[in-house]
């Protein structure tokens, strides 16, 4: 199946150059792959992994493993930020 | 005691400069800065008093760690009656300004009465007096700054003016210190501009001393500037990024004010976004961002310094405009941007760069522009009435819309006024996306619940920097709340607007709160002054001043019926993203607050509340 997968700020570095003027990138995963599998995928350092969001929707760390992908879904993640 | 124990006040009908003591007594009740300086406002002004009448004060005013070496001791606020809101109005700033008069020996300026002629105030060290200022008036800020410190031969003076906005009586005119720092929402600039008074000069060389205890201060700002080097936001992202990074995640999240408040999403999010600042243009090869900077004693340094492309047609004949300068911030790039459905970023810059210029707060200005588009394109206005086509998108319209107001020509003299007046002076009140007069921030209350309420009962109207409930509800700082439910953000936004308060009197920057928190704010303060500062006087005091400024809003005039929201935000459900469907629940979440801040169901706090407050 297709997902969306973004990767924001500092974690950007972890895209291919194409992808890095989109922040996105089109990825084909089995089905049911989870959303902890995803980040394992991409060698994301644990500790830039704070903001975890699919389809806009917060995923605590704790429901990350568990948490399948479906067809379609957005997941965008971001190291700790913050603004005002 | 960090503090001089001085004020300035600056009697402008008169001529007059003269030094008294400071209250210090109200200081260990309302700590400094907006508590203490709302304080003297309240004690000394009829709140029913004309914001632009020379009967209503301007206050300048430090905290007990502006100019020490806090972490961002630098701040300073302008308090008065805002002219835009009718209201309370205190905003707050950074660069070096606040510091520089504290090293010159004050603690706050208070400014009275009216000047015949314009003036400004020239300060050194306990020296101050009124100058001439003809030479100045009908000039922008930065002409203001380099003329003066040219004339006193010294590059080293800070200075605090207003531009032609701030003399032709732009409702949200700001007083920008700086160059780029900015005292910027409800109008404090034109209060100042109100009295004739161009600007205050300050050079400073006596420092600041009276610290109380030195070596517990010593040791007390170390460690708190370590937990602000420590954690992963204000010791990496905030330099990196700026408050800029929001931009893609609040889009993500459903929570973007587009098109004036038309949609949550802008799909053009991802262009104007700080990722976006930091990419080489097509155009001259050459990033947006130039470098970060930061405010007096900041180790955090946010602030963001830009450079457009020469060759952008918004600038190729204005060479002025080509240096590197005060960048975008996230407000900024969202009220000229998404707020309009514009996605050039080097056309923000630029519009940024002239609300800088000549003084105008960005967000009421660039939400103005939104509810004129949403008119022009509904054809209640036309070109010839705004002197260009005005389509939401339109980077053009929304350049020549800055210029116009700050020069006040044309148009311009209407977008002076802001939404709310310009909205029902054409049938349309209902398309201004304002509280109390000001125009609403960067977050749409129907995917944040909280921020509904913070702006609905903001004292200075709408506002995230009275109760940032995104850092909860977004970015799980200090714990993660759902932002699309209602339930538990009567007790949030009363927490946040109370340990606000504490900070906005202490001298320090909010950001700090995003790592600390007023246990960390606590041990500075009681080692710089005297009043046994601890987390839990910080609290109370935050919720003395909030309670203050309430009572001052209410002797206004104002009534529960002004805690409310734009119409569309209660009506209109979001079309998109996670809060799909969602209206904002203010309805349901204000009764609540009532409750919990010990109000009587028309928003008047009761006698006991008033008495454990010692109000």
């Amino acid at each position: 199946m297709k997902i969306t997968f973004k990767l924001y700020a500092m974690l950007a570095d972890h895209l291919p150059d194409e992808a890095r003027k989109t922040n996105s990138l089109e990825i084909e995963v089995p089905s049911g792959r989870t959303v902890a599998e995803v980040i394992d995928a991409f060698n994301l350092p644990p500790k830039l992994v704070h903001l975890v969001l699919v389809n806009g929707n917060f995923v605590p760390p704790p429901e990350r493993a568990g948490r399948a992908l479906a067809e379609g879904d957005i997941l965008a993640i971001w190291p700790p930020i913050a603004g005002g | 005691m960090a503090w001089n124990k001085k004020i300035l006040r600056v009697n402008l009908s008169k001529g007059t400069c003269a030094s008294e003591p400071l209250n210090m007594q109200w200081a260990q009740q309302y700590l400094g800065q907006r508590g203490l300086a709302t304080k003297y406002l309240v004690a000394e002004t009829d709140p029913k008093v004309d914001p632009l009448s020379p009967e209503n004060k301007m206050i300048m005013t430090t905290g007990p760690l502006t100019g020490t070496m806090a972490s961002t001791g630098g701040r300073y606020s302008v308090v008065t009656k805002g002219p835009l809101t009718g209201a309370i109005a205190c905003s707050n700033s950074g660069g070096h300004f606040g510091a520089e008069l504290k090293m010159a020996g004050w603690d706050m300026i208070i400014f009275e009465g009216k000047s015949p002629k314009p003036v400004y105030l020239w300060i050194e060290n306990d020296k101050a007096e009124l100058r001439d200022a003809s030479h100045l008036w009908g000039t922008t800020t930065w002409h203001t700054e380099e003329t003066i410190k040219a004339a006193h031969q010294d590059p080293q003076i800070r200075i605090a003016s207003i531009g032609r906005a701030g003399e032709n009586g732009v409702l949200y005119a700001c007083v920008v210190n700086d160059l780029h720092r900015a005292a910027g929402r409800s109008g404090v600039g034109a209060v100042m501009g109100s009295k004739n008074l161009k600007a205050v000069a300050v050079r400073g060389t006596v420092g600041v001393g009276n610290i109380r205890d030195f070596k517990a201060f010593l040791q007390a700002t170390k460690a708190a500037k370590k937990v602000l080097a420590d954690n992963a936001v204000t010791g990496q992202g905030l330099p990196k990024f700026g408050t800029q990074v929001l931009m893609n995640v609040i889009n993500e999240v459903g929570a973007l004010p587009t098109r004036n408040a038309n949609d949550v999403q802008f799909e053009g999010a991802r262009k104007i976004s700080a990722e976006a600042m930091h990419e080489k243009r097509p155009g001259d090869g050459k990033s947006n961002l130039v470098t970060n900077a930061a405010c007096f004693g900041c180790t955090i340094a946010c602030g963001r310094v830009s450079q457009v492309d020469k060759n952008h047609w918004s600038v190729v004949n204005s060479p002025k405009y080509w240096g590197a300068t005060g960048g975008l911030e996230y407000e900024n790039a969202w009220s000229l941007g998404a707020a309009n459905g514009v996605d050039d970023l080097d056309a923000l810059t630029v519009a940024n760069m002239i609300c800088n210029e000549d003084g105008m707060d960005p967000i009421s200005f660039g939400a103005t522009v939104g509810a004129i588009m949403e008119l022009y394109q509904m054809g209640v206005l036309k070109k010839e009435q705004i002197g260009i086509e005005s389509p939401f998108g339109s980077a053009q319209a929304l350049i020549e819309m800055a210029h116009m107001t700050a020069e006040g020509r044309g148009f311009g003299k209407e977008i002076a006024l802001g939404s709310a007046r310009l909205t029902k002076k054409y049938g349309h009140p209902e398309l201004s996306m304002s509280v109390k007069g000001q125009e609403f921030p960067a977050y749409d209350p129907r995917g944040i619940q909280g921020m509904g309420l913070t702006y609905a009962t903001s004292n200075r109207g709408a506002c995230h920097l009275r109760s940032y409930t995104v850092a909860s509800e977004i970015l799980g700082v200090p714990v993660k709340t759902d932002p699309l439910v209602t339930d538990g953000k009567a007790d949030l936004v009363k927490a946040f607007q109370d340990a606000t308060a504490a900070f906005d009197s202490s001298g320090t920057c909010i950001f700090t709160t995003f790592a600390w928190t007023l246990g960390d704010l606590a041990p500075q303060l009681d080692a710089a002054c005297e009043g046994g500062w601890t987390l839990e006087k910080l609290a109370e005091v935050g919720e003395r001043i909030w309670n203050m400024e309430r009572q001052y809003n209410l002797a206004a005039g104002l009534t529960a019926k002004d805690d409310d929201l734009p119409k569309r935000l209660k009506t209109e459900p979001a079309k998109s993203g996670p809060a799909k469907g969602l209206v904002s629940g203010i309805d349901k979440m204000k009764p609540e607050y009532y409750k919990s801040r010990g109000w009587s169901a028309e928003g008047v706090p009761t006698k006991d509340t008033l008495a454990r407050l010692g109000l």
